[in-house]
């Protein structure tokens, strides 16, 4: 029941209804208005697009057309130069980069384990979490909540040193784990999850009850289905976070052959340039397809980042 | 977040009060207490005791710590940029969330839209670097621009990362990273403003100016509050593309605390980082408190 009240009130997105209302306070639309709207939105649309544009053609051209483009960076004379189009396409440098640098995928599959593992690892955590807060009346509840809500907006550079302590004694510096662990105990999703948990009815929890289901039963035959969108926006938000981690890493793992893409990347220095974009590229293709598979739930999660109950 | 009503408030239903019963709600907590108290919150209570102890011996040192990260010249340089980075950040991105927000809730299909200003999010910071690069070194696409436009002194061609531009540079990164969500939140507050209100201040002649200001804006409260913590929160990570653009010592004009954080541990000056941690954290705790305090009157 609370299942289907929920798509009903998500099946429109935030954006066109908030079109229709603002329709209506703003009474008739005129045709000049309209038109400049759209182009000065059209606008800010290509600055945004923009950088992806150029990593995109820049991983195509090849070495001799971007090293003549690109002249003016290292030297400082003159200006940067660009194509709508490479002159001679080419797929060089993704060849060279997926099959004669076996170190790109090393570092490639260490960014899937650490966002994968920490998205994962939050899961487990936040989703029983965000059950009790939404379930259960506890003492300290409330000071649990206020708790979660500053560990979640505390920067990392505060919490850097008592992170680094506890690793350093269960010996986990410059493992995964060093990243992965403390990712894993974010209280972020908590918040994401809650919030669905938090619309299911007490006399159905209560009805299950008086048929004899136990509470591990009723969390996950009433409790999860209600919590399947937040554990979306709680995957696609976690995901594109941990995907760009630079902090942890660069605290926490000293070996070069533990780093995640996020720190190899401006390793590769300008002269290699086609290279340099080539890697970008591919390092943007899976928070991209992420992007674009969950916008919806991305959306919703954001919309649903209220930080109070 | 405002629906308190619909909240279930039960813990278990009396009649079945089994003793097993009653901490039911402990197994589902545990596992996430538990993994909070070990990494963050137990840590952080030897971080305080540190603060307060000499690096090395770890003698009391009383306040001595605390003296010397106020007196220490890299800290004040460090917070003042933050603050000012903060203070210039986060009405221009609210701002201009708003501005584009409604803008795009006039158009009667905005998603092909919000899907371009939400997409920088998926974009990794070091995907980027390399874009920035060939934007705002001394021969990028900035300066080219300018030069076509004639607005480039002669000869003159700044490299804008090497200079107190370089602030601006770290503006403009974390606005168009960060306004796609802050434009999805204002949309999503937009939309819940009561119909009823704006079709009756509509008939009574209101102009569409007052409707904004008196109906609208004071309806969207809820929303600032979010938006604010949210940009605030997220306005500590452009230390990713600052760190990439310009590494450990870039430009003094964008030396922020995260700069500062990270050369201390990198230097092992624990003890300075101990008490600069246990003040920036007392700060950001009083501050989100007191934020919640102003929103909890205000319902």
């Amino acid at each position: 029941m609370g299942r289907r009240e929920q798509k009903n009130k998500t099946g429109e997105t935030a954006g066109r209804r908030a079109g229709r209302a603002a329709r209506r306070f703003m009474g008739k639309r005129s045709f000049p208005g309209q038109a400049l709207r759209y182009l000065l939105l059209a606008a800010a649309g290509v600055l945004f697009a923009a950088p992806v544009f150029l990593l995109v053609s820049g991983s195509l051209m090849s070495r001799w057309e971007l090293g003549e483009y690109l002249s003016a960076l290292e030297s400082g004379e003159g200006f940067i130069r660009w194509t709508w189009f490479p002159m001679y396409p080419t797929f060089s440098h993704y060849a060279r980069l997926l099959f004669e640098t076996p170190q790109f995928f090393t570092v490639f599959w260490n960014s899937m384990k650490i966002a994968v593992c920490s998205v994962g690892g939050q899961l487990l955590l936040a989703v029983p979490e965000a059950w009790a807060f939404a379930v259960y009346r506890f003492p300290m509840r409330r000071v649990l909540f206020t708790l979660y809500v500053v560990l979640m907006l505390l920067p990392f550079q505060v919490t850097m040193l008592s992170s680094y302590l506890v690793l350093n004694d269960l010996q986990l510096v410059n493992t995964h784990w060093a990243v992965i662990l403390p990712a894993a105990c974010s209280t972020y999703p908590v918040f994401l999850i809650y919030r669905g948990f938090s619309s299911v009815p007490r006399a159905l929890l209560d009805a299950a009850r008086i048929d004899g289901a136990g509470e591990w039963r009723i969390f996950r035959k009433i409790g999860l289905p209600l919590a399947s969108n937040g554990i979306l926006s709680a995957v696609v938000l976690g995901f594109l976070e941990y995907w760009s981690l630079i902090e942890q890493p660069l605290a926490f793992l000293e070996d070069q052959s533990l780093w995640p893409l996020s720190l190899y990347l401006p390793e590769i220095s300008l002269s290699q340039a086609g290279y340099s974009f080539a890697a970008s590229v591919i390092t943007l293709i899976p928070p991209a397809f992420i992007f674009f598979i969950g916008q919806d739930y991305l959306e919703k999660g954001i919309a649903a980042s209220g930080l109070k109950e | 977040m405002r629906n308190r009503r619909n909240q279930p408030v039960r813990q278990k239903k009396a009649g079945t009060g089994t003793s097993a019963g009653k901490w039911v709600w402990l197994g589902f907590l545990a596992p996430s207490l538990l993994g909070v108290l070990i990494f963050v919150c137990l840590p952080f209570l030897d971080v305080v005791r540190r603060s307060f102890t000499t690096a090395v011996t770890g003698r009391w040192a009383g306040m001595s710590n605390y003296k010397s990260v106020f007196e220490n010249e890299a800290f004040r340089l460090a917070v003042w940029n933050t603050f000012r980075f903060t203070a210039v950040c986060l009405p221009l991105l609210v701002g201009l969330g708003l501005f584009v927000a409604v803008q795009l809730s006039k158009l009667a299909d905005n998603q092909k839209f919000k899907t371009l200003f939400l997409f920088p999010m998926a974009v990794p910071a070091a995907a980027v670097v390399l874009v920035w690069k060939m934007v705002f070194s001394s021969g990028g696409f900035l300066n080219l621009l300018l030069n076509r436009l004639g607005l480039l002194a002669d000869g003159a061609q700044p490299d804008y990362m090497a200079s107190g531009a370089a602030f601006w540079v770290l503006v403009f990164s974390y606005v168009w990273k960060n306004l796609g969500y802050t434009v999805v939140l204002w949309l999503a507050g937009l939309s819940s403003v009561p119909d009823s209100i704006l079709e009756a201040a509509r008939v009574d002649g209101a102009s569409r100016w007052k409707c904004f200001w008196r109906i609208v804006l004071p309806n969207l409260k809820g929303s600032l509050y979010t938006i604010t913590v949210l940009s605030f929160l997220n306005s500590f990570k452009v230390f990713r593309e600052a760190y990439l653009v310009a590494g450990s010592y870039p430009d003094k004009s964008m030396y922020l605390l995260q700069h500062l954080f990270n050369n201390w541990f990198v230097n092992l000056d624990l003890d300075k980082m101990a008490a600069a941690a246990v003040c920036v954290g007392i700060v950001l705790f009083l501050a989100i408190l007191a934020l919640q305090r102003l929103w909890d009157r205000d319902e």
